[in-house]
């Protein structure tokens, strides 16, 4: 049993640790090419730095991501064989032009990256441009895949529980696809940028004359507001979408304990399992009912209509609470922002309160995007493949697993620092500021 | 049921193509382990010119593997994943360090001493790397992996704690060192460093001789059932990597740098077509073959059709980064000779 707690941890921990490279590698060639094409249409030099800049953070996180993702595609058979044994042809097609959407995202980052001086302009522009679509491109195929472990289809189950009639074409147009596919590319742009203005918005409280880093915190922000406003809508349709599809994950989301009509919408609050009560949530009456099912009188279904052993576990509840607490404070950041741009003369605030909240914002994305991981696959749990397959009878026979688990934490952590290292040098020499003792060093 | 042979095939090819890219960017890290004398810091540097730009789109191929394996032969898969978990964790391992401390290397501003120990773990990783996977290629072949009801019956060490994966391990280490030397011959113009790859490659080449013979004695010795080796067609493979091979090394002892380039990846393509030609038709000797892992074949039918459309999209795209990056592309200089 134990073991298998292990295999879980191990690959909850893999996973969180590949989303955030995941993340930055679809959202950072966005920005990178938008500097890039400003530097071309402008020939302003400033954009010329930033996209070097920008381009130089995005090869090192890119690298990252890769060689993660790599450890994930074994992990899971590793990990979870027979899962793989009954799920891999299912899902071979958003897996198999995954691999095509990793070759392209490969192939020009490096054309990207080191054919400045070799490739006409319009071409390298187009490259930087193909990394872009190919990294979301292959979001879309691997969250295609996590949908279709959520809401199984394209295959019928015989009497021995083995997969027969698989339908790899029915699998992969998934209607539980579309809306963890969005929900995804939103929240990995707004992550990235909001991060990525939060860095900018440091330089600035320290250097605010540096005219580069104006400019940096502004194509970030152009990206973090208008996907901060549309996530809210995004997320209300997915968690429709989880509700008509999983309504015990819902349930679980939401701590619902008891079915009720006219339920609540709660923030916060701790559920108790035992009671069926959930205590300290503000409450909005009849708002979950409306927001999951379309009327205030609306019965949501409460965890009691499952066996207790099919619950899943009350990450879930806080999961969801924390991305939510997340959303709503990062929504705040961009109303600010916004309002500032539309009656203060379509500029963005750059005062040290603003820039000092960004900072404080800029971790708030990646923050939401592990706790709304955290929903999908814990509340996911007891299965592996919703309703087909259970995680224990799905993990590696294998004894011993701590120990995998944890060399790969300690793997991981260590990377992690080694990451913030690298990347806090590479702030301290950035662009467009007076010489650093770094950069003294270096011309040495 | 000829589709999963088709796959089968394809598989083939991507782990002969990743061998032949992928494995030169590994034994890039094998000579920046072993760059010592004057010149050891250019080595190091032109190995690090070679493989920047491509090594990521070289990695892909090994995904390709991988995803193949497991969404057309998900039994195969699974009997290697359980059986083979720790020399593929360590595979890993190697693969995660290689990446980032190649990057962290390229890019990092730190002074001197930071560097050399990224590049330290570079050149480890690189060495243990290719290690684990000829290991996993080894115990795959050897026959000491049993399944009983689609139940793994041999535990997590035995299959490949012994002698012939090992060897297997360490030949697979020379193959790619030899491999990467030759075409490090070709990625620069000066002169003193082309002789010094050159030299290195006859050398790594000697190695690969050495443990070939020792994987054959080895694959002798042990107990198991042993499928190398056996038939026609595996013995006209392994005849024509002896000649390809020896072409190769007459090549180096010319000097014709371009064509050593070309028949060194044809000696390693030959290599492990034989292996392939000599598995066949097991996937794990001796208990899972194409046959009995397949997934239904319209799986396989799709993965070919989508596999079919990508290749024209990536054909052109990678014939771009050779183009633009392998100063000299190997088609062009070949009509200049």
């Amino acid at each position: 049993m134990d073991d298998i707690l292990f295999a879980r941890l191990q690959m909850a921990f893999s996973l969180g640790f590949h989303i955030i490279f995941a993340s930055i590698g679809i959202a950072m060639p966005v920005l990178m090419v938008f500097a890039e094409r400003l530097w071309m249409t402008t020939g302003d030099r400033d954009y010329y730095e930033l996209t070097k800049a920008w381009a130089k953070g995005t090869a090192i996180l890119i690298a990252i991501g890769a060689a993660s993702g790599t450890v994930l595609s074994f992990e899971l058979g590793l990990l979870f064989p027979t899962f793989m044994r009954h799920a891999g042809p299912v899902i071979s097609m958003p897996f198999s032009m995954e691999g095509f959407a990793f070759f392209a995202e490969a192939i020009f980052l490096g054309i990207y990256l080191y054919a400045w001086n070799r490739i006409s302009p319009r071409l390298h522009l187009l490259s930087g441009v193909l990394v872009a679509v190919a990294g979301a491109l292959s979001a879309v195929f691997v969250v295609t895949a996590n949908a279709w472990m959520n809401h199984p289809i394209g295959f019928d189950l015989d009497e021995n529980g083995n997969f027969v009639n698989v339908d790899p074409v029915a699998a992969v147009f998934n209607p539980y696809a579309v809306h963890e596919i969005v929900h995804m590319l939103v929240a990995a742009y707004m992550a990235t940028g909001i991060l990525v203005a939060a860095i900018h918005a440091f330089i600035l409280l320290r250097h605010p004359q540096s005219a580069l880093h104006r400019k940096a915190f502004g194509l970030a922000m152009a990206m973090v507001i208008p996907m901060t406003i549309i996530q809210p809508l995004v997320g209300d349709f997915a968690a429709r979408q989880v509700a008509r599809f999983q309504p015990l994950k819902f349930a679980a989301m939401e701590g619902q304990i008891r079915t009720q009509t006219h339920a609540p919408l709660r923030f916060g609050g701790f559920p108790d399992y035992e009671t069926g009560e959930t205590h300290g949530a503000i409450e909005i009456p009849g708002m979950l009912s409306f927001l999951g099912f379309g009327s205030a009188s609306a019965e949501v279904r409460g965890l009691e209509e499952w066996p207790r052993e099919d619950w899943p576990h009350p990450l879930t509840h806080y999961g969801f609470q924390l991305m939510v607490l997340c959303g709503v404070l990062l929504l705040l950041h961009t109303l600010w922002a916004t309002f500032h741009w539309l009656f203060r003369g379509r500029r963005l605030p750059d005062s040290r309160a603003f820039l000092w909240a960004t900072v404080f914002a800029g971790p708030l994305g990646m923050i939401a995007i592990e706790a709304g991981w955290t929903v999908t696959e814990v509340g996911r749990q007891p299965w592996v493949i919703y309703d087909i397959l259970r995680i224990k009878e799905s993990a590696t026979p294998m004894p011993g697993m701590i120990v995998p688990f944890i060399v790969t934490l300690v793997v991981y952590l260590g990377l992690s620092a080694a990451v913030i290292l690298v990347m806090h040098r590479q702030i301290r020499i950035a662009p467009g500021l007076p010489p650093t003792d770094v950069q003294r060093e270096i011309a040495r | 049921m000829i589709l999963p042979w088709i796959t089968a095939l394809v598989i083939l090819i991507a782990l002969i193509v990743y061998a032949i890219l992928g494995g030169a960017d590994f034994g890039g890290g094998v000579w920046d382990l072993l760059a010592s004398g004057p010149r050891a810091g250019r080595h190091r540097d032109l190995i690090a010119e070679a493989i920047a730009p491509v090594w990521e789109a070289n990695h892909v191929w090994l995904i390709v593997v991988i995803v193949l394996l497991f969404a057309c032969f998900p039994l195969a898969f699974a009997v290697i994943s359980i059986s083979l978990h720790v020399p593929l964790a360590l595979m890993l391992l190697g693969i995660v360090a290689r990446g980032a401390s190649f990057v962290f290397r390229h890019y990092d501003v730190a002074a001197d001493p930071v560097q050399r120990r990224w590049g330290r773990i570079f050149a480890w990783s690189s060495v243990i790397t290719p290690i684990f996977l000829g290991i996993c290629v080894g115990a795959v072949s050897l026959g000491a992996i049993r399944v009983e009801g689609e139940q793994v019956v041999t535990g997590y060490f035995a299959p490949w704690v012994r002698p012939f994966p090992i060897a297997v391990g360490f030949f697979t280490l020379t193959l790619f060192a030899f491999l990467a030397a030759v075409y490090l011959t070709k990625e620069t113009r000066d002169p003193e460093l082309q002789e010094d790859f050159r030299n290195r490659a006859l050398l790594a080449q000697l190695w690969v001789v050495v443990l070939a013979l020792l994987a054959a004695f080895a694959s002798r010795g042990d107990q198991a059932h042993v499928r190398l080796f056996e038939g026609l067609v595996p013995w006209l493979f392994t005849a024509l990597a002896v000649v390809i091979a020896a072409v190769a090394t007459w090549l180096l002892f010319q000097r014709r740098f371009t064509w050593a380039r070309v028949v060194a990846a044809a000696q390693v393509a030959a290599i492990v077509a034989g292996w392939g030609a000599s598995m066949a038709p097991y996937l794990v000797a001796p208990d899972i073959t194409i046959e009995n892992a397949a997934a239904p074949s319209n799986v396989h039918l799709i993965v070919l059709v989508v596999l079919g459309v990508g290749a024209f999209v990536l054909v052109p795209s990678l014939l771009l980064l050779y183009r633009i990056f392998k100063r000299e592309p190997i088609f062009e200089t070949l009509e200049r000779d």
